[in-house]
This record gives C-alpha cells, sequence and structure tokens, in this order.
C-alpha cells in the first residue's frame, strides 16, 4: 500500500523501497510508543480496579491525559548521576534495554502482508535481542555503584540467562509444527488447522513460554531484579529522570513484544481460527489488525492481573521452577510433538 | 508455686543475699544484694518447683538520695506453669557500678541489659555486646538518672550529631528560593 | 595480590538496611553481612525514634503521661491507654465501673483488629502480593472511622481516662460497631482466598523465621511471636482486665513456630476480637462511665469550672500537683496489647508525678530476635521475617 503510494509519485527501485521503510518505520515506531505510554495508564487503570480504587482520575477526564502528563514530567526533571558511578556507562545502560526492545519490533507482522523485516529467521532474532536487555541491567547495577543496584543487576543476571533457555525451548514445538523460523509463515501455517491456533496442539508449550515471557521481562511474580520492599528498586535505584523512564519504557515494549510472540505463534496472530470463521463469515470483513490489537491487549492485561494477584517468588525459588519444572517440561513437548510430527 | 512461697525460698536458699521481702498490691518484690544475682535468677530459672520461665522485664531504677545504695536493677520473672509474678531488685551501689548479665540464662535479657546500661549507665558484666541502643553511640551521660537534666541550654557541649544538623541547615539556607 | 599467592580474599557484601527503606515499617536500620543472597550476619539498630517517654513520664503528672502513651505504638493507641490507666488504678487501688470496662474492652480489640490488618497489609505487600494491603486499608478505615465517631480522634485517641473512660459511647456508635462486627469476618474470608492457598505465598511463609516453644519463651516473646510457637500464653486469659472475664473466646495457636503460623493466628485473633465486640455490644451494661472516685482523678467538666469554686480549685490541683493521693510503693501491670504484652511498671513515692515509669514494650523484645531469625536465610526472608515479628518502632524506642 505505502510502496503504491510512493511509486505513484515517481520513486522506484532501491530509493522508493527505503522511503517506504522509513514511512512504514514510522508508522510502527509512533504507534508502538503511544501503545507504551497508553499501557501504563491501562496498568494503573486496571490494577486500580482490582485493588478497589479509581486509579488516575485528575488529569483529563479520568485520567486520560496521565500518560502525556508522566512524560512531560520525566522529561524535564533533573538527571542526576551519583558521584561515585561510572558516568559512560550509567548514561549508555537505560539505552540498551529500550534498543533491544525496539529492534525485536522489526520482524513482528502487524498484519498480512505489514513487517518491516520479513527475515526467516525471525524467532531466533527475537531471541537474540531480548537477550540483549540483559546487559542494559546489568550496566546499570554495576555503574551506579549501589549496593542495592548491583544486587538487582546480578539477580537479574541470573534469572534472564536461566529463563532465556525455557523461553527458547518452549518455542521449538511451534517451529517444528510450522517448519519455520519467519513469524508470518507460523501464523499461516496455523491457519491449515481446524482450530487456528498452536495454543491447542502446543498447551504445554504456551504455558512454558507464558511463565518464562513474564521472567524476561522482569514482570511480577518474577519482579526480583527490582524487588521494591527489598532492593528497593533494584538496578534502577539511582536513575531519575528520563533515564529511569527509558527502563520503564523498556519494560513496557518489552511487554508488548511478548505478548505478540505469544499472539503470534500460538494465537494465530491476526487471523481468526476457521471454525469461526465459518460459523460466522461476516467477521472476515474486521481486518485483521483489530483481532492482532485485542489479543495483545488480552495478553497485556493478564501480565497486570498477575501482577496485582499474585506475591513475588524468592530466588532459590525461581531457579528451582526454572531449572526443575519449566526446562524439563519444554524438552518434553519437544519429544512428544516430535513423536507426532514424525509417525503421523 | 506462688509468688510468696517462692520469695520465701530464696530467703531460704540465699539467706546473706536477701535483704527484704515486700509485698504491696498483691506482687512480691524480693531486695537482694547484687553479687549472687546470676545464682538466684538460675536457680528460679532452673528449679522445677518454682519454674520461672519468662522474664518480663528488665530494667533500672535511679533512687539518687533516697535509699543507700544509688541504682537497683529489677528483673519481673513470670512462672508460665503456676502463673505467678515476682520481682527480683538487686541493688547496685554508685561507685562499683556493675551487675552480673543473665544474658545466657534468659537471651531475651540482652537488650533490656543494654537499655538499661545506655539510660542508666549500669554495667552488665558478662554481657555479649554491651554498646548503647536507644542513644547515638558518642552520647556522653546516662539520660533516665535523676540528675541528668530534662531541658538544658548545653551550647556548645550539645551533642556533635545535632550540631552538625544545625550546621547544615544553615548552610542549605543559601539554596532557598527568595 | 601479590602477597597472597593463589588465593582469593573473600568478604562478605555488608548493605545497610534502612532507616529508611520500605520494608522496615519504621526507622529500623539492619546491618546485614551477606554471601550472594545469604544472610551471614545481621545486627539490628534502634533507637532512630527515641523520644524519652520513661524520663518525659518522670516528670509529668499521672494525668498528664497518658498523652503520651498514644506516641508509643501508634498503630493502636487505644491499647496502650488502657493499658496505662489501668496501671495507674492498680496502683492507686481504685476500679472502673462496669460499663467503662465493657466499653474499653471493645475499644481496645478494635485497635487489635486495625494493628493486625496494618500488619497484614504491609506484610503482604513486602511479600509482594500487593492488593491484600488496599483490602485491608478499606477495613482499617472504616475501624478508623468508628474511632473518630468514639473519641473524634482516628489515631491517637486518647479516649480512656484513669477511672473510666471520657465519654459514654452512643447508640449510633454502636449500631454501625456492630454492623461492621457482622460484615468483618466475610471479608477475612476474602484476604484469605487471595493469599492463603497461594502457593507462592505458603513457600515464602512455611518453615521461615522458626521459634521453637521453648526459644520463645526463653528470648521473652510475647502475644502472637510467642502463640504462634504453640505456647498458650494470652494475659487476657491469664490474668483478665477489663471485661475480658465476662466474654468468650477462643485463644488461637500455631503449631510450627514459622511466619506462616504467626500469620494464621494473627488471622484467627482477628476473628476473635470480632467476637469480642459483638459481645461487648450485646452485654454492655447501664451506668456511669467514670467511678465515682473520679473527682479526685479527673478534670471535672468545663461549665463547672467556670461556675463552682470548688471544681476550680480541683481543676488547679490536678493540673499542677497531680492526683496527691498517691500511695508509696510499686505496681507491674501489663494488658495484651496487639503486639504482645505491654507492661507498665510504676514506682511512686507519694506525689502527683511517677518516680519512675517503665515501659516494656513488646516491639523491643520482638526486634531482638531479628539475628536469630534472619541468619543463615535469605535477603528476601529477612524482609518477611520483618513483617512477621510485626514491630511499630515508635514503641521500640519509646
Amino acid at each position: 500500500m505505502i510502496e503504491s503510494v510512493i511509486s505513484s509519485v515517481g520513486i522506484n527501485g532501491f530509493a522508493g523501497s527505503m522511503i517506504a521503510l522509513l514511512v512504514k518505520i514510522a508508522i510502527v515506531f509512533g504507534v508502538v510508543m503511544l501503545h507504551v505510554a497508553y499501557a501504563t495508564y491501562f496498568e494503573r487503570k486496571v490494577i486500580g480496579h482490582i485493588q478497589l480504587r479509581l486509579g488516575p482520575m485528575t488529569v483529563g477526564p479520568h485520567g486520560i491525559l496521565q500518560p502525556i502528563a508522566d512524560g512531560i514530567k520525566s522529561f524535564f526533571k533533573e538527571d542526576i548521576i551519583p558521584a561515585g558511578a561510572d558516568k559512560t556507562v550509567f548514561k549508555i545502560a537505560p539505552v540498551i534495554p529500550v534498543f533491544s526492545a525496539l529492534g525485536c519490533l522489526a520482524v513482528v507482522p502487524f498484519f498480512d502482508g505489514f513487517v518491516l523485516a520479513n527475515i526467516n529467521i525471525g524467532l531466533l532474532y527475537i531471541f537474540a535481542m531480548s537477550s540483549l536487555s540483559a546487559y542494559g541491567i546489568v550496566m546499570a547495577g554495576w555503574s551506579s555503584n549501589s549496593k542495592y543496584s548491583f544486587l538487582g543487576g546480578l539477580r537479574s543476571t541470573a534469572q534472564v540467562i536461566s529463563y532465556e533457555v525455557a523461553l527458547g525451548l518452549s518455542l521449538v514445538g511451534v517451529m517444528i509444527m510450522s517448519e519455520s523460523l519467519n513469524l508470518t509463515q507460523i501464523v499461516e501455517a496455523q491457519q491449515k488447522y481446524w482450530h487456528g491456533m498452536f495454543i491447542i496442539p502446543q498447551f504445554l508449550g504456551a504455558f512454558v513460554f507464558m511463565i518464562a515471557a513474564f521472567a524476561e521481562t522482569n514482570r511480577a511474580p518474577f519482579d526480583l531484579p527490582e524487588a521494591e520492599s527489598e532492593l528497593v528498586a533494584g538496578f534502577f535505584v539511582e536513575y531519575s529522570g528520563m533515564r529511569f523512564a527509558l527502563f520503564y519504557m523498556a519494560e513496557y515494549i518489552g511487554m508488548l513484544v511478548m505478548s505478540a510472540i505469544s499472539v503470534l505463534c500460538f494465537v494465530g496472530g491476526w487471523t481468526l481460527p476457521p471454525f469461526v470463521l465459518e460459523a460466522f463469515p461476516s467477521l472476515a470483513a474486521v481486518p485483521g489488525i483489530v483481532w492482532f490489537m485485542l489479543k495483545i491487549y488480552f495478553h497485556v492485561f493478564v501480565y497486570y492481573w498477575i501482577r496485582s494477584t499474585l506475591p513475588r517468588f524468592r530466588y532459590d525459588h525461581l531457579m528451582c521452577l526454572g531449572w526443575k519444572v519449566l526446562i524439563p517440561l519444554a524438552l518434553l513437548n519437544i519429544v512428544i510433538t516430535a513423536l507426532v510430527k514424525y509417525f503421523c | 508455686m506462688n509468688s510468696k512461697e517462692a520469695a520465701e525460698k530464696i530467703r531460704e536458699m540465699f539467706p546473706e543475699e536477701v535483704r527484704e521481702i515486700r509485698e504491696y498490691n498483691s506482687q512480691t518484690s524480693v531486695i537482694v544484694k547484687r553479687d549472687r544475682i546470676k545464682d538466684i535468677i538460675r536457680y528460679l530459672h532452673s528449679d522445677p518447683l518454682l519454674n520461672f520461665d519468662l522474664l518480663k522485664d528488665l530494667c533500672g531504677v535511679d533512687y539518687s538520695g533516697k535509699k543507700e545504695t544509688r541504682f537497683e536493677v529489677v528483673y519481673h520473672l513470670y512462672s508460665l506453669e503456676y502463673r505467678s509474678l515476682l520481682r527480683i531488685r538487686a541493688e547496685v551501689p554508685e561507685d562499683d557500678c556493675s551487675i552480673d548479665s543473665v544474658v545466657d540464662i534468659f537471651a531475651g535479657a540482652n537488650w533490656p541489659e543494654r537499655e538499661c546500661y545506655d539510660l542508666l549507665g549500669v554495667v552488665f558484666k558478662g554481657h555479649p555486646d554491651l554498646r548503647r541502643i536507644l542513644l547515638p553511640e558518642d552520647w556522653e551521660g546516662h539520660p533516665l538518672r535523676k540528675d541528668y537534666p530534662l531541658q538544658s541550654d548545653l551550647g556548645e557541649k550539645e551533642w556533635k550529631g545535632y550540631l552538625d544538623v544545625i550546621e547544615l541547615a544553615k548552610k542549605n539556607m543559601e539554596f532557598e528560593t527568595k | 595480590m601479590p602477597e597472597q599467592k593463589g588465593k582469593l580474599r573473600k568478604k562478605e557484601l555488608t548493605i545497610n538496611m534502612g532507616p529508611q527503606h520500605p520494608a522496615t515499617h519504621g526507622v529500623l536500620r539492619l546491618e546485614l553481612d551477606i554471601d550472594g543472597e545469604t544472610v551471614v550476619k545481621c545486627t539490628p539498630h534502634v533507637g532512630y525514634l527515641h523520644r524519652g517517654t520513661e524520663k518525659l513520664g518522670e516528670n509529668r503528672t499521672y494525668l498528664a503521661a497518658l498523652p503520651l502513651t498514644d506516641r508509643l505504638d501508634y498503630i493502636s493507641s487505644m491499647a496502650n491507654n488502657v493499658g496505662y490507666c489501668l496501671a495507674v488504678e492498680r496502683l492507686f487501688g481504685i476500679e472502673a465501673p462496669e460499663r467503662a470496662k465493657f466499653i474499653r474492652t471493645m475499644a481496645s480489640e478494635m485497635a487489635r483488629i486495625s494493628s493486625h490488618l496494618l500488619w497484614l497489609g504491609t506484610h503482604a505487600l513486602d511479600i509482594g502480593a500487593m492488593t491484600v494491603f488496599l483490602y485491608a486499608f478499606k477495613e482499617r478505615e472504616w475501624i478508623l472511622d468508628l474511632f473518630e465517631m468514639l473519641t473524634g480522634a482516628r489515631l491517637t485517641v486518647t479516649y480512656p481516662r484513669i477511672g473510666g473512660v471520657r465519654n459514654d459511647v452512643s447508640e449510633e456508635f454502636l449500631s454501625s460497631l456492630y454492623k461492621f462486627t457482622d460484615e468483618f469476618p466475610k471479608n477475612i474470608e476474602e484476604y484469605e482466598t487471595l493469599i492463603d492457598q497461594n502457593r507462592i505465598w505458603l513457600q515464602r511463609t512455611k518453615n521461615i523465621g522458626i521459634i521453637t516453644a521453648e526459644e520463645a519463651v526463653n528470648w521473652g516473646l510475647t502475644g502472637p511471636m510467642l502463640r504462634g510457637s504453640g505456647v498458650d500464653y494470652d494475659l487476657r486469659k491469664y490474668c483478665p482486665y477489663d471485661a475480658y472475664d465476662k466474654v468468650d473466646f477462643d485463644v488461637p495457636l500455631g503449631k510450627n513456630g514459622d511466619t506462616y503460623d504467626r500469620y494464621r493466628c494473627r488471622m484467627e485473633e482477628m476473628r476473635q476480637s470480632a467476637r469480642i465486640i459483638r459481645q461487648c455490644i450485646e452485654k454492655l451494661p447501664e451506668g456511669p462511665v467514670m467511678t465515682p472516685d473520679a473527682p479526685k482523678f479527673t478534670l471535672p467538666p468545663k461549665e463547672r469550672i467556670l461556675k463552682d469554686m470548688e471544681a476550680m480549685i480541683q481543676h488547679f490541683v490536678l493540673v499542677i500537683k497531680g492526683p496527691v493521693t498517691a500511695p508509696d510503693g510499686e505496681i507491674y501491670s501489663a494488658i495484651e496489647a496487639p503486639k504482645g504484652e505491654l507492661g507498665f511498671y510504676f514506682i511512686s513515692n507519694g506525689t502527683g508525678k511517677p518516680y519512675r515509669m517503665r515501659l516494656r514494650s513488646p516491639s523491643f523484645i520482638h526486634a531482638s530476635v531479628l539475628p536469630l531469625l534472619c541468619e543463615g536465610a535469605l535477603v528476601a526472608d529477612v524482609i518477611a521475617n520483618i513483617g512477621t515479628i510485626d514491630i511499630v518502632l515508635g514503641e521500640c524506642d519509646r
């Protein structure tokens, strides 16, 4: 669509496709950042209502302008750098998680045909990018020169490394079933089945992925690196102003990305299951992006729901769960999927 | 065994030590010398007939000018089995202001003894970690003594931590918005 | 290092938890030596909130020292007031009238509920379950409103007086309190559905911070800390004061002495408190709320002071000299405060001011047990342990 508009203006060939790509990036970036801002609002509203209160109410009707006010506030806040900090690393650290989280978006297809880079190793690329964010956290913890952030950084390293394994293994079943690493092809592969979503044959994988994704994004009940009551705020305890906001943004983009992968790999992406479409053919007229967004928002809601319900894990229990439960389960899932695929 | 009998029992066991047994409002107090206080407490704790197993409270009292020996350390012992409360008051003279610690009998005596040392200056011999507890470590004097004033203008002799705060507050005045 | 060839120097990381830390419930400071995530050594430091209450008490009349007790355990100021008034009454040998006793019992149990609710909320928040906090605070708000209705104040109530209570209860207050006791047990169930069977909660509390019965007695622990270890010691049953001998209630006991058992104990205590309040309202006798001896201890009402010469003189004497009929004696009197045994030891010398006022505060003793609980545990357990001992630093530092 964008390409045709650009070619109609008269720019063709390489230059045209580059401009089209830049426009697409701008669109994705803008839309995602707006969603990130409103994900915080959504979270505060959801958790507020779960906890018998209203959430933000003052800025705009029902506090609808709160995220914008927050953004402006953190942008103009004084950027405090501790005297004993390693200044260069301290300044670089918050950029890395944001960069890696945004990088993941490059391979996410939002609806049929709309993807920034339709590469054939999409899933691998996402794993690589999402593990990069751990560097930012470790660097933040180390360079702050504070014992609390140092402990937070250490916890995060251990946690991300352990759960990365489970996260990767849980998706192997999907790869076997769809015979591809390309996210668009994975979605298309799901359409071949009557149920239209891999969550039904891959329930084990989906379960492991869900839990590992919580740990990967440092969300409750796995928010040990920040563990407010133990480590005060963990790795970003010394950060303020916009640098602090960057960590926050990275967390929310990470959450959106993880939800997107879950939607694409297990719940059929922007498509509806064939049996639903047969029953209600008129639903086919609804654009795919709507279903995609709805599914993502359901996932994000689950994140908030769990955060407001569950207590925090203890460090050793977290490691036990990761290595003794999730990884064996993921391996079992791979074996079963492979056997079924081979014999049927 | 009720507290009156227990008090008599102590007099029987430690006739040299017990100075007086007093009763007020159906509570018994035994006034003893401080030298064998640990033996008395251990006896009360370990004898199965007495079985005073809960040290409710340990505190010091300054009888400045009211009694011959200036200080008293007061132990409130309670027997969960016989439901009796006994008060042991050990007299501690001012010139040698010390008494044996009972921490190895009652672990819970640790902090109350430190507090008594902090606020009254009674030294507990054999205490594992006798430091000031409520007041700063460089504080001078023992506030619960009767000769310690409730209010006074110390000027230069004020506690250093307080002076530092005042100094800092003055320094920060220049950053205040006009 | 050249002098230690082939040998790595190993040192624990020392972190300073508090006095400003979200989970230390005030200004407690813990010096933790940690090896990885394991605590090797824990040294608590207290005293940041020391206000010299005992010294102040010695320099005030018996009447004037009452408001000081509000500021000890400010979460349950009513229980402190009751304890103080009871101690002075026992020292003077007077007794409050029956109706006042029931009102005091009722009010102390309200304080227990409010204190336990705050404990539940913050304890759960420390462990990471944040919704319980807001659920518990909803009911606590209700209790505080009831306090306001009864006394005019929400937190520092100064409601009981030596020889009774300040004012009689209204019908309106009683009916709304009755409604509260009706609904409150259902709300407790709601908190329990959130955390009681939750596996993470169980993992975080079961077998954490174990104190055996012998240890608990030896350390001088009282209240739910002692009962959680299975020792049946409750002053309300052992030596009943006020109207506790006229109401029916159970004392919940734990078995293992771990954080979970103490949690269960406190939850059950809240139910029993609601039960006691109900019975108090049902059995509330008619009559005065101040003892006939009261003129010797209580200020006469303002309108009488302005009209009546005698009342004026009495007011003057009470304010300047205090109740001068004080006997020459000593008394140790304790009540079962929400946190444990709150004891007052008075030595009087015949003047209107106590010669020595000693406060035995449960928080002080309970804070001293922290090294026993924390050493060998993980950093996350330190937080659970601070929560389970349920201390208020105002009372700990006095």
